[in-house]
């Protein structure tokens, strides 16, 4: 019990900061916009329909696989979490500069503030989702509560890589740019709008290193687990569910490496802002 | 570190780098990797080995001149900047105010900024809420609370601002980065109340200024730092002294600059030549010689007085004292004679000159700071006017 006490005493203004940068953000994200909060899903919905019509209607991609239109949805949904928590990431320290030079509080608050802005939008988006789920006639099943440690294990994954983007861009103020083309090279290098096991078709060791990424290896797994076993998660592209535990080893490297850089550097935020 | 210390900075050194040329660009560390010129940059001390522990309920102020980092060092015991070397270690809880409504967000309403100021100083939403109408009241802002920020004056941001700092901070320790410089008289006021009821609860305050005044009403103690190093530590009135003493030695060195600034503008058809003062005990003389080049058909002459800081004490001019200072031909010379009782405070004054037409628009001559008064007295007091008082002591029967 003394050592919860400790615990909340030591991060208890981080909460409380936490809290209202939250509340803030959400309150501020769409004001003076027509719509408001719906662009919170509009946003999702209107790249999941491109995409839809281009590869779906015409491409005729993922005809293979059952329940597509929702298959491609769930990973349009998660892709955009990752987008927009590492986006949010780059320009968090260097936005908030004002406030660091002036201010001696916990720096990882502002970078944990965006993500925790984005996991809002992210479950507002996956309730779409269900709904979605119904209107196609997938069955639910208890496999859903799966969600629950993979959205956990995207959310560590996605802050960590936020963590080094952030401080990185405080020296480099090119980070922007190139994380943007990394972004888009990643939409594609990730199985979203196209099935993995067309690739594995062709060659069984591209498919192998792209599911080594743990935002494909996540949304393969909510995939299968959710929507239909035809979906191949990397268990089924290794043919060895352990082969998991590689994306999961470099989801931990990153945080290691993401919490170290951004500690090593926070003391000296203020003056190289 | 005993109960009695509040604050204890040990041997705090700081330096910025100031780098050359700086990898600011991914390119130009993939172009010239080796390039031996990036890693160069100059390193600029700004704080040199300070040390001072700052008991508890005592108000510390810290003077110095502009550039000679005491705000640096300020900003290192609020921990946004880390030493090179030593250390600060603090007793009790520190609410840092380096300045007024840090995080106030124009898009959110007065009531929404409140919580998300309260909330920068480490104060959670229930805290705040126990405080929020005595917040809003000292504000003075019931009828506005709902308002986006943006819609506030700035006077209005201010008062908010204060409000939320000085109510909700009731914290052990206190650091006060020249709060008092924005604000008119009236926020001034009270502000200077605010300090005397810090003083009054045995607060522990850090305050860094430039106002002497100030040092020698509110100050315990106080430290004057130079070229980066600590170099005195005293009672405020030696300290206020020394500031004092160093800040003359500065206008001497720069009086020829004087006249090429914007202290002085004006027409110049009529020009002041010369302001002398002459100084007694009892008396303060301005002898002030006129001169002009053209032929003016009435004018009207003044000075003010002013304190060190700025503050306008007194002044006068030939139209209030309803004197008709009549035609002047062309290259002629008028001295006028102000001359005062000797009731300024001991330290140090500025006088101006103007000269003006007949109708107050016209300015032919103004000259700030056309002259310098030192007062010396036997002692000094807080404020601007040192009277002295006669006191008598009635006893009971």
């Amino acid at each position: 019990m003394e050592f919860f006490d400790k615990l909340k005493q030591r991060y208890r203004y981080s909460v409380i900061l936490l809290r209202q940068l939250v509340i803030t953000d959400f309150k501020i994200r769409y004001k003076s916009s027509v719509l408001g909060y719906v662009w919170t899903l509009l946003r999702p919905l209107a790249l999941f329909l491109v995409l839809y019509v281009v590869f779906v209607k015409f491409l005729k991609v993922g005809a293979s696989i059952p329940h597509y239109a929702v298959y491609l949805l769930l990973g349009v949904v998660f892709w955009n979490y990752f987008v927009e928590v590492t986006m949010n990431g780059v320009s968090a320290i260097v936005g908030k500069g004002d406030l660091l030079r002036k201010m001696a509080f916990p720096r990882y608050v502002v970078v944990v503030a965006g993500s925790f802005s984005a996991l809002i939008s992210l479950i507002i988006n996956l309730f779409v989702f269900a709904v979605f789920m119904v209107i196609n006639g997938v069955p639910f099943s208890l496999n859903i509560l799966w969600l629950i440690p993979l959205i956990l294990e995207l959310f560590i994954f996605s802050l960590s890589v936020a963590f080094i983007l952030s401080a990185l861009f405080v020296r480099f103020r090119d980070i922007n740019y190139i994380w943007e083309v990394v972004l888009q090279a990643g939409f594609y290098a990730t199985p979203i709008l196209y099935p993995i096991a067309l690739v594995y078709n062709m060659s069984p060791i591209v498919a192998k290193i792209m599911m080594l990424n743990p935002v494909a290896q996540i949304i393969q797994d909510a995939r299968h687990l959710v929507i239909t076993p035809v979906a191949v998660n990397i268990g089924g592209i290794y043919g060895n569910s352990y082969a998991r535990l590689i994306p999961i080893t470099i989801v931990v490297v990153f945080v290691a490496v993401g919490v170290s850089y951004f500690r090593k550097k926070s003391p000296s935020f203020a003056e190289e802002i | 570190m005993t109960d009695e210390i509040a604050i204890s900075v040990n041997s705090v050194s700081k330096n910025f780098k100031l780098p050359h040329e700086r990898a600011d660009s991914v390119k130009s560390l993939f172009i010239n990797p080796f390039n031996k010129n990036r890693k160069k940059f100059e390193s600029q001390h700004t704080l040199r080995n300070i040390s001072f522990d700052i008991k508890k309920g005592e108000f510390f102020g810290i003077v110095g001149r502009n550039g000679s980092g005491k705000s640096t060092l300020l900003k290192i015991i609020a921990g946004i900047y880390q030493p090179n070397k030593g250390n600060v270690s603090i007793n009790g809880r520190l609410v840092p105010f380096i300045e007024l409504g840090v995080g106030f967000n124009p898009e959110l309403t007065g009531r929404e900024n409140v919580y998300l100021n309260g909330a920068l100083l480490g104060f959670s939403e229930k805290e705040v809420d126990n405080k929020f109408s005595a917040i809003v009241e000292f504000a003075e802002l019931e009828r506005f609370m709902d308002q986006k920020l943006k819609n506030f004056s700035s006077g209005m941001q201010v008062r908010l601002a204060f409000s939320v700092a000085t109510i909700l901070a009731e914290s052990d320790i206190l650091l006060i980065d020249e709060v008092l410089a924005v604000g008119d008289a009236d926020f001034q006021r009270k502000c200077f109340n605010y300090f005397r009821k810090l003083k009054k609860d045995k607060k522990t305050v850090i305050f860094v200024t430039h106002d002497m005044d100030a040092v020698r009403e509110y100050c315990d103690r106080a430290a004057f730092i130079e070229d980066s190093k600590l170099v005195e530590i005293s009672d405020p009135d030696s300290i206020a002294q020394r500031y004092t003493k160093l800040f003359m030695e500065n206008t001497d060195k720069e009086v020829n600059l004087l006249s090429a600034d914007e202290k002085r503008w004006g027409l110049g058809i009529i020009k002041t030549r010369a302001v002398k003062i002459e100084l007694t005990d009892y008396t303060i003389k301005i002898k002030h010689t006129i001169k002009s080049t053209d032929y003016i058909d009435g004018f009207v002459a003044g000075i003010r007085i002013r304190s060190a800081s700025g503050v306008g004490i007194t002044g006068t001019n030939s139209k209030l004292e309803r004197i008709k200072l009549g035609s002047i031909s062309a290259e002629n010379e008028l001295n006028i004679e102000w001359s005062l009782p000797n009731v300024l405070a001991d330290g140090r004054y500025y006088v101006d000159a103007a000269i003006n037409g007949l109708d107050g628009v016209e300015v032919y001559d103004w000259w700030d700071e056309a002259a310098s008064i030192s007062i010396k007295k036997d002692r000094a007091v807080p404020y601007l006017i040192d009277p002295g008082f006669k006191v008598n002591i009635i006893k009971g029967d």
